[in-house]
Parts: C-alpha cells; structure tokens; sequence
C-alpha cells in the first residue's frame, strides 16, 4: 500500500517535472544578466527594462490585448447563447456544430478561415479578421462550460420564475444569467487565455501590417533566444496563468462559494 | 359557473396518448387532487394547466376564458413544484418577494406582504437565509409561501408532501388544510399517493392511462370504486373473478372461480354474463373462531396462513378451504388482545352483503 503510493507519487512527480522544467527554465533565463541562455550569471530585470522600450514589442502587446478582448468578448456572447440553446432544444446536431471547432487542428481551421476571408467575404486581413477567427474557435469552449453548467441545475427553477409572473427576458436577467454566471466569466477568462497565445490562426488570418505578439515573439526567435523573449514569455505566462487559475476557481461550482458567504 | 374547467383536453407526444379527452371542472376554494400512477398523465395535465405544455386540442377555461394557449406568466395560477424550485442565488425573503415584484407592486408593500407571508409560515427568522440552509420541511413552507404572496386562483402542486418524511408529512398535512381554510384559495394537488389524497382532498380524480376514470370525494372513491382498476389502486382490497348468472328483483346471482354462488344486491347495468370482480376491503371482513359458522352471513372456513402486526392493528392472511386467499384487518383496540389467532388457526371469514360489490372488468 504504502510502496505504490510513493511509486504513483514519484510517477506524477516526474510528470509535472517534465511539465514544467522547460517554463522553469524560461523564467529563471528572464533574470539572467547575459545575452546567452548558457549560464546563470546573476540576476537582473534589464530584459524586462528593455522590453518595456521596445516600441514594437508595446505595440504588439497592445494589438494582442485588443484582439482577445474583443474575442472573448464575443464569443462569451455567442457561446453562452449556444449553450443555452444546446441546453434547452436537446438537438443533436447542435452540440457537434457548436464544438467541432474545438476539436479541429488549428491549421486547418486557420487555412480554411483565411480562405473563407478572402475568397467568400473578400475582407482586408487585420486586427478584425483575427477577432472573427479567435472568437470562432472560442464560442466552442464557452458553450461547452456554460452547458456543464445547465446541466447541473434544476430545470423547474426556470419554470417556476415563468409560472410566478416572469416573462422570458425577466427569467433570463434575474434567474438563468445570475445562476450560469461563473460559467460565463470562466467562458471569457479562457477565451482570453486562448486568444493571447494564439499563433497558428493568427498567422494565417493576420495578413501584413499590424504586429501581434505571439507572432511577433516568433519572429524574435528566427534570429536566436534572446532573454527578452525569455521576459516577454515569463510575463505571458504569468497572465495566462493568474486568469487559468481564476476560471479554474469560479467554474468549479457557485453553490459552494455561496454557502461560505 | 366553475372555476377551472377542462373540456376534451387531450395531449400527445408522438404516438403516445399522455393525456386523452379529459373533462373535469373544479370549483372555486376546493382541495381537488389528481391522483394515479406514474405515467397516468396527471403530471403533463397539471402542466397544461400552468402554461408550460400546450393542449393538441380542447379547451382550458379558466373563469369561463379559455387560456390554453396563455403563457405561464400571464395565468393567475402557481405551482409549488416536487423539488420546491426555489431561486438558489435568492435569499428567503427575496424568493418570496419574486411574485410580487413581477407584478410591479411598490417595494413597501412588498415589503410588508413578505415579512406577513413569512410569519404566517413561521419563517419570520430565516428571511435571510438561502435555500441551501434550510431543511425539507422549511423549504416546502417558503415554496407554499411563495406561491401563495400573489393571490393567485390556483395553486397547483406536484407531489407536495413526496420529499418529506412520513411524520413530517402528516403535519404538513394539517397545515396544508389549514392553510387553504385560511386563504380560500383553490389547491390542486397532483400526486401518485393514494393516503396523501385521501388526507387532502375534498374531490378526487383518479387517472389511468390518461384518462379519468372516477371523481369523487374520497369516501366514495374508496368506498364505491367505479372499476376493478381504481379498486386495486386505492387501498388494499380483495378481488375475486366472477361472472352474473341471474338477475332477479333486487338481487343478483354471483358465480365466482372458486368460491362458488354468491348473492349481492343488484348493481344498476349490470346484465348475466357480465364478468368482473367481487371486490371486498379487508377491513369489511370479520374473523371469527370456527364454532360460529351457523349466524354469520357469506361465511367462509379456512385457517390462518400468515399475519403481519403493526400496532394499532393486525392484518390475518386467511386461506379459505377452496382455496382463495384473503386479507382480513382486526383493529387491536381490545385491551391486552394484540392477536386474536395464530398461525394455523381453523377460522371463519365473513362479510355482509352490503361490504361486497360486484365490479365490472
């Protein structure tokens, strides 16, 4: 008993070692006072100061910001809609439809995303293209936790607010949107989450002009690691991993955390 | 004219038939229940009477208008739904005060409606409670509360007592015909429960297959059921295959499988060679010592075969000398009497004539 538990301890163990030593070492790197990642020299934030004056880079960041709020945005909007509709009309087609963009390699929903822009809406790419696109592949996931949501609920509360004199929209404001809530911002913390990193669909439906950061941090590397690309991406991951841990938190249920209040 | 009434209300979903050409009418301040087994309809009825599921033909009138196609929100009825439904991100008061603040009533009055409803509930301290912090019993009284703040013509509710246990459900009981006496306005109960509508109801309708099949206030259903079905749903009876032999005058001639010839008062309609049940409750049949036999009318011999005591009173599995067994129920009110025979015991069942009746397949 006692032995296989410290085998299955050592097995996660060196799992999440494997996980996170390469992350581990991309931090430690962003502190490291030498151009090379070769050797830990001694610690400095002159990366993180040199980031911060790279025009560029600002700008990048700035895009980036704009494009995975305006897509979260979006497709919290939608993908709540669509989980609610999944939820209530229990059609069978629409939970596929709503989450093969989930499952779908980026690169084909990239290619065929850039295609769609071009030949079928004839659009100029840029930061409005990326949006559509980030949102397309983002709905999928908030329509999936919002749904989760539902289905752990007691379908006459919302009947009861109809029977006790609520129309529709009232039912929605005051009973359903309250209750489904902490799924929608974890939907939107997500979404964000998945936006600001994007780099496959980005590059396909970003065409020329605007810099955005994922690519931009790419086009850094071609030349060698710097340890301001070792900065930026410490900086990255600490905002992905403040919201992940936040989504985390809210979807895992409201009832309890009600029940603390 | 009636408050609710119901005509040719039929329901289906595909080729299922949930609720077929239902006719009932229900008077202003009654307790009425729809009572049947699981399946029976009477859950997708009440449905149609809220607003949530629309008839495929016939009528709903309420007042005389008929509302059938009236969105939920727009009926003077309330449900008290089987898992109460209350709002879970909603305090108590805020779940009471819901009715009145769809209706646009001014927040002091609001106000001064919740704290009254809640008094008279008893729930005066758990207004600021959630949901999840009350017991069965104080989440049914907010539901009640809730559904009654706006005065609505009807409340309706599914299987209200189902989640409580069974003494928490006899007080409940009480305190639902209270209630009603109280506020005058008119319940209707659905429920699979035979006692809970016996306990409740001034009317009764019994339900099967999407039909109603008897209404009545409780002693006739249970005393004169109209078929062999609601016979075997309420309560316990015995039933014995017979067929009419003879009619004549005021009586008829029974042949009964096993039994043999039996003689009970004429039943209205009834021809020779009409088949159906001799139906008699077992508290309507009497146990008596063998040396009896000669007094007793429609007397049978047999011996005990199994009894099952439950305090107040005792109920004698007897297995007849052709045959047929019978339930027999003793009340144990005789002082330091608590059984009368043992298992084995040579007996002798009898009933009256008026305790059996003769029912129709």
């Amino acid at each position: 008993m006692k032995r296989s538990n410290l085998t299955l301890w050592l097995a996660a163990s060196l799992v999440y070692i494997f996980l996170y030593i390469p992350l581990i070492i991309v931090v430690v790197y962003s502190f490291n006072d030498s151009r090379l990642n070769a050797e830990w020299v001694g610690f400095t934030l002159d990366w993180y100061y040199k980031l911060f004056q790279n025009e560029e880079m600002l700008l990048a960041a700035r895009n980036s910001l704009i494009i995975a709020v305006s897509a979260s945005l979006l497709a919290t909007t939608l993908g709540t809609m669509a989980g609610l509709a999944i939820h209530r009309f229990r059609l069978k087609f629409l939970p596929v439809l709503a989450f093969t963009p989930v499952a779908m390699p980026e690169i084909l929903l990239g290619v065929s995303l850039l295609l769609f822009f071009l030949q079928v809406l004839n659009l100029t790419l840029g930061m409005f293209s990326i949006i559509i696109a980030h949102a397309t592949f983002c709905i999928g996931f908030v329509a999936i936790i919002v749904r989760a949501r539902l289905q752990g609920m007691d379908e006459s509360i919302f009947e009861a607010a109809r029977d006790l004199g609520a129309t529709p929209w009232q039912t929605f404001r005051l009973i359903t949107l309250p209750l489904i809530l902490p799924a929608v911002v974890a939907g939107a913390l997500m979404s964000f989450t998945l936006s600001i990193d994007d780099f496959v669909i980005t590059f396909f439906t970003k065409g020329v002009g605007e810099p955005i950061l994922p690519i931009q941090i790419y086009t850094m590397i071609k030349i060698a690691v710097t340890p301001e690309v070792n900065a930026i991406s410490t900086l990255l991951m600490l905002l992905t991993l403040v919201l992940i841990i936040l989504a985390n938190r809210l979807d895992a249920g409201m009832l309890q955390g009600d029940k603390k209040s | 004219m009636a408050l609710l009434e119901l005509r040719n209300v039929t329901r289906r979903f595909g080729d299922f038939t949930a609720v077929d050409c239902v006719n009932l009418s229900i008077e202003a301040g009654e307790l009425f229940t729809l009572l049947g087994p699981s399946g029976c309809g009477k859950t997708t009825l009440l449905r149609m009477i809220a607003g949530f599921d629309v008839p495929d033909s016939g009528q709903i009138l309420l007042d005389g208008k008929d509302i059938a196609n009236t969105p939920p929100e727009k009926r003077p009825i309330h449900t008290v739904f089987q898992s109460y439904a209350l709002f879970p991100h909603m305090t108590v008061a805020d779940n009471v005060a819901f009715p009145l603040k769809m209706s646009g009533k001014a927040p002091d009055e609001i106000k001064k409606r919740v704290e009254q409803a809640l008094a008279e509930v008893q729930l005066s301290r758990f207004a600021h409670r959630f949901p999840h912090e009350l017991s069965g019993g104080q989440k049914q009284r907010v539901a009640f509360a809730r559904g009654l703040i706006n005065r609505p013509r009807l409340l309706l509710m599914d299987e209200p007592l189902g989640a409580l246990d069974a003494k928490l459900r006899e007080d409940m009981q009480r305190e639902l015909i209270n209630l009603q006496k109280e506020v005058g306005i008119t319940f209707v109960f659905v429920t699979h429960s035979q006692d809970e509508a016996l306990a409740l109801s001034q009317r009764i309708a019994v339900m099967n297959q999407g039909r109603v099949e008897q209404i009545g206030e409780p002693s006739v259903i249970y005393g004169q059921p109209a078929n062999r079905f609601i016979a075997d749903f309420i309560g316990k009876i015995n039933l014995m295959e017979a067929q009419v032999t003879q009619v004549s005058g005021q009586d008829m001639t029974l042949e009964a499988d096993k039994l043999g010839t039996t003689t009970l008062p004429l039943k209205q309609g009834v021809n020779v060679g009409d088949k159906g049940v001799i139906a008699i409750r077992p508290e309507q049949i009497s146990v008596h010592a063998p040396d009896k036999q000669a007094e007793l009318p429609h007397a049978h011999s047999g011996k005990v075969l199994d009894f099952l005591y439950v305090g107040d009173v005792t109920t004698y599995i007897v297995e007849l000398d052709c045959g047929i067994h019978m339930e027999a129920l003793l009340a144990n009110s005789a002082p330091g009497r608590a059984r009368f025979f043992e298992v084995g015991d040579p007996v002798i069942v009898s009933w009256t004539r008026e305790a059996a009746q003769f029912l129709l397949n």
